[in-house]
């Protein structure tokens, strides 16, 4: 029987880490037996300028910084090609919210790299991005999303999620996108065939109940349309950001709390079919430990994720390490693509 | 029965686990069940108290005759890094120490220094003992003791006494390693043997001082060589009651000559949570497990908890030995910290002294 939110929000205050991480695992293992998918990608930010100004980004730059950046095309290119060249399959853009852009810059990137590296799947542009670029174009979500698919755009990463509950949102990224707008984005990404995973970011200073909120916004969603992939979970960074300043959000989200929420988003998505710890922002550590707690997926190797790196946090990874850590906790490991298809074993 | 049925059927009963018993267990793999099995033998021995103390660690001198593969810590005499405390340096430290609220251990191990004089040790001690009077000093591992004995053509036992009349409370646990000689004479073969750690650690316990065990895992030892090592602790506390704690050290390999020449990384969480488990089920008659937190990251000696740990050692103030071999760990905690992760583990948070008596309320100070 399906688990109910007020049922998780139980869970996540009261649930028995070793019940839940166990119970969370047999569906893991049901699923994919001994198999454990990593992905090979680089991140490329195109910008640092952003207009949002979100109080838990230590990326962003207001525009004529002077450290602020816009990539040209080449540039863009030049990633890729390092991309393709470190065995990587995908990459993933992502930008700050740039003022004065175009959606033509971001088609001709697009159009550029499927030109170039027709091999390379686009999986790229947060839902805030996209809604951003709609509003310059004077375009609706849906054609803009039209638009970005024929340049090239594969899929969209479920970035941008956080909390989706509008009273956190309003506190820790007031000008980002709100939930209503993020699911509707969604729901019309899918609608043309655009598939796309979602996440959730823990430690906002979210109660347990919004986090169910969060997680069964998602189901619903999924219900309808089938379109998300994966079901990825953060923890908020608190290092050199406005929002740890402040106090808002000041301790890290503890290993404890992160197990046992993993293990109810495994046991609370019976309808998404991978759920992934997030190794970059935990470490390989806890990690690897993920893999015990219903993880059948280590996320990527990623060859830059200078949003992440500035916020104080920073593990690299390689594939050769990657596969021991996985085989270490007595699993195979094994090369996926964008769709979690199997390309290369180890 | 098939033998990894019959592991099972035992770790869950809580029953005593044979050689193949364990071995099963570990080649199973089944780390959840490990840690529920392990969690269940930490609630018959402790309860729902876990626990954590106030200590502070000195390391005496660097300078070691040893030259162990396994070390990173320890340089040769005239090297510039080379250092000795001085009495007076001690007597400084001494008198931060006891500014430390509840201030309930001091914990020294050192390397084996090729020329100063056991006098100096007891000197320590004694000047340990006369600036923190109600301070447990836990020193000195086996492996120092038998050093001490071979310097001074003494037995082990004279030195022992000694070192209690000046006030020595406990030997750490530190310096076993792995027992197996073959895997000695690789990682460290000038220490101590096992047989003379052993009958350390024996001595010391007729003489009531409290000791600790530990092993060190994750370099070029076996699965059943580790199992073994836990075999040997558990015979000898089956024969003596005397082992109070014991603990893990995974090996850190990094600036060891073991690491460079044998290419070795540090074994993953998994392996360090399933060796946690694992030993809490071996050991059935130890009466509590460390979760060293300098050795495995804060996220990771948490999660520890639920693997069958019921002590979180301690705030310690400065620590040079594991942070030399590349932890990455920052050198000290505050006690309200530890309280909190304990309390976020379902468990009870107490402040213990050195025989695990309950000191104050717990996180009251930070």
């Amino acid at each position: 029987m399906r688990l109910s939110a007020a049922e998780g929000a139980r869970l996540l205050r009261e649930g028995d880490l070793l019940a839940l991480g166990r119970a969370a695992d047999a569906v893991r293992r049901q699923r994919f037996g001994n198999t454990v998918t990593f992905l090979v990608d680089r991140n490329i930010n195109y910008t640092n300028v952003c207009v949002n100004e979100c109080r838990f980004c230590a990326f962003f730059r207001r525009q004529g910084a002077k450290d602020a950046y816009l990539l040209t095309t080449e540039e863009i290119l030049a990633k890729v090609r390092e991309t393709v060249e470190a065995g990587g399959t995908q990459v993933m853009i992502q930008g700050g919210l740039y003022p004065d852009l175009g959606l033509s810059y971001y088609e001709e990137m697009l159009r550029a790299i499927k030109r170039e590296f027709p091999q390379v799947v686009i999986h790229s542009f947060t839902a805030t991005e996209i809604q951003h670029f709609a509003r310059q174009a004077g375009l609706s979500v849906r054609e803009t999303l039209l638009r970005l698919q024929a340049a090239g755009l594969d899929s969209l990463p479920g970035g941008g999620a956080e909390i989706l509950v509008d009273r956190v949102r309003q506190r820790v990224s007031p000008k980002k996108i709100m939930t209503e707008d993020w699911l509707a984005l969604m729901r019309t990404a899918h609608s043309i065939g655009m598939e796309s995973t979602a996440t959730m970011v823990i430690g906002l200073g979210e109660t347990m109940e919004e986090r169910m909120e969060h997680m069964e916004r998602i189901r619903d969603l999924q219900d309808e349309t089938g379109g998300f992939r994966a079901f990825i979970m953060w923890t908020f960074q608190p290092g050199h950001t406005e929002l740890a300043a402040h106090g808002a959000a000041a301790e890290k989200v503890s290993s404890w709390d992160y197990m046992r929420t993993l293990a109810v988003a495994r046991l609370f998505f019976d309808n998404i079919a991978h759920i992934q710890g997030s190794w970059v922002t935990q470490g390989e550590r806890v990690g690897q430990l993920t893999l015990g707690f219903g993880a059948d997926d280590a996320g990527s190797i990623m060859l830059e994720e200078n949003v992440v790196r500035a916020a104080g946090t920073r593990y690299e990874m390689s594939t050769r390490k990657m596969a021991a850590l996985i085989r270490g906790a007595g699993r195979e490991p094994a090369q996926r693509d964008t769709e979690y298809r199997v390309l290369k074993r180890f | 029965m098939t033998t990894i049925a019959r592991a099972r059927a035992r770790a869950e009963a809580g029953e005593r686990l044979s050689l193949e018993d364990a071995l099963a267990l570990y080649e199973e793999n089944d780390l959840l069940f490990l840690a529920a099995c392990a969690r269940a033998a930490k609630e018959r021995a402790s309860g729902r108290s876990v626990f954590y103390t106030v200590n502070r660690h000195i390391n005496l001198t660097n300078i070691c005759s040893s030259n162990c593969p396994l070390c990173a810590f320890q340089v040769e005499k005239g090297d510039a890094r080379g250092y000795v405390l001085s009495l007076e340096d001690l007597d400084q430290r001494l008198a931060a120490a006891a500014k430390v609220p509840e201030l309930s251990e001091i914990h020294i191990v050192s390397a084996l220094h090729p020329e100063e004089p056991f006098s100096y040790y007891v000197d320590v001690v004694r000047a340990v003992r006369a600036a923190l009077p109600g301070v447990e000093i836990q020193a000195f591992t086996p492996v120092e003791i038998v050093n001490f004995a071979k310097m001074t053509a003494r037995p082990v036992k004279s030195i022992l006494e000694e070192l209690q009349a000046a006030g020595l409370d406990g030997l750490p646990g530190g310096g076993a390693e792995i027992f197996a000689e073959r895997v000695r004479r690789i990682i460290c073969p000038k220490k101590a043997t096992a047989a003379e750690w052993l009958e350390t650690m024996r001595s010391a316990q007729a003489l009531g001082i409290r000791t600790n065990a530990s092993m060190m895992y994750g370099h070029v030892e076996t699965v059943r060589e580790r199992i073994e090592h836990l075999l040997a602790i558990r015979d000898l506390q089956d024969e003596t009651g005397g082992f109070q704690a014991f603990l893990l050290f995974p090996f850190h390999p990094a600036h060891t000559k073991l690491g460079e020449e044998r290419q070795l990384t540090r074994v993953g969480a998994w392996e360090d949570l399933k060796m946690m488990a694992l030993s809490r089920l071996v050991l059935d008659n130890v009466p509590h497990m460390k979760a060293f937190w300098v050795m495995l990251t804060l996220p990771i000696a948490q999660l520890a908890l639920g693997f069958g740990a019921d002590d979180l050692d301690g705030t310690i103030g400065e620590e040079k030995i594991i942070h030399a071999a590349g932890a990455q760990t920052g050198t000290g905690i505050t006690k309200a910290r530890l309280a909190a992760m304990i309390r976020e583990a379902g468990y009870e948070p107490v402040e213990r002294d050195a025989r695990y008596e309950r000191m104050g309320k717990a996180g009251e100070t930070a």
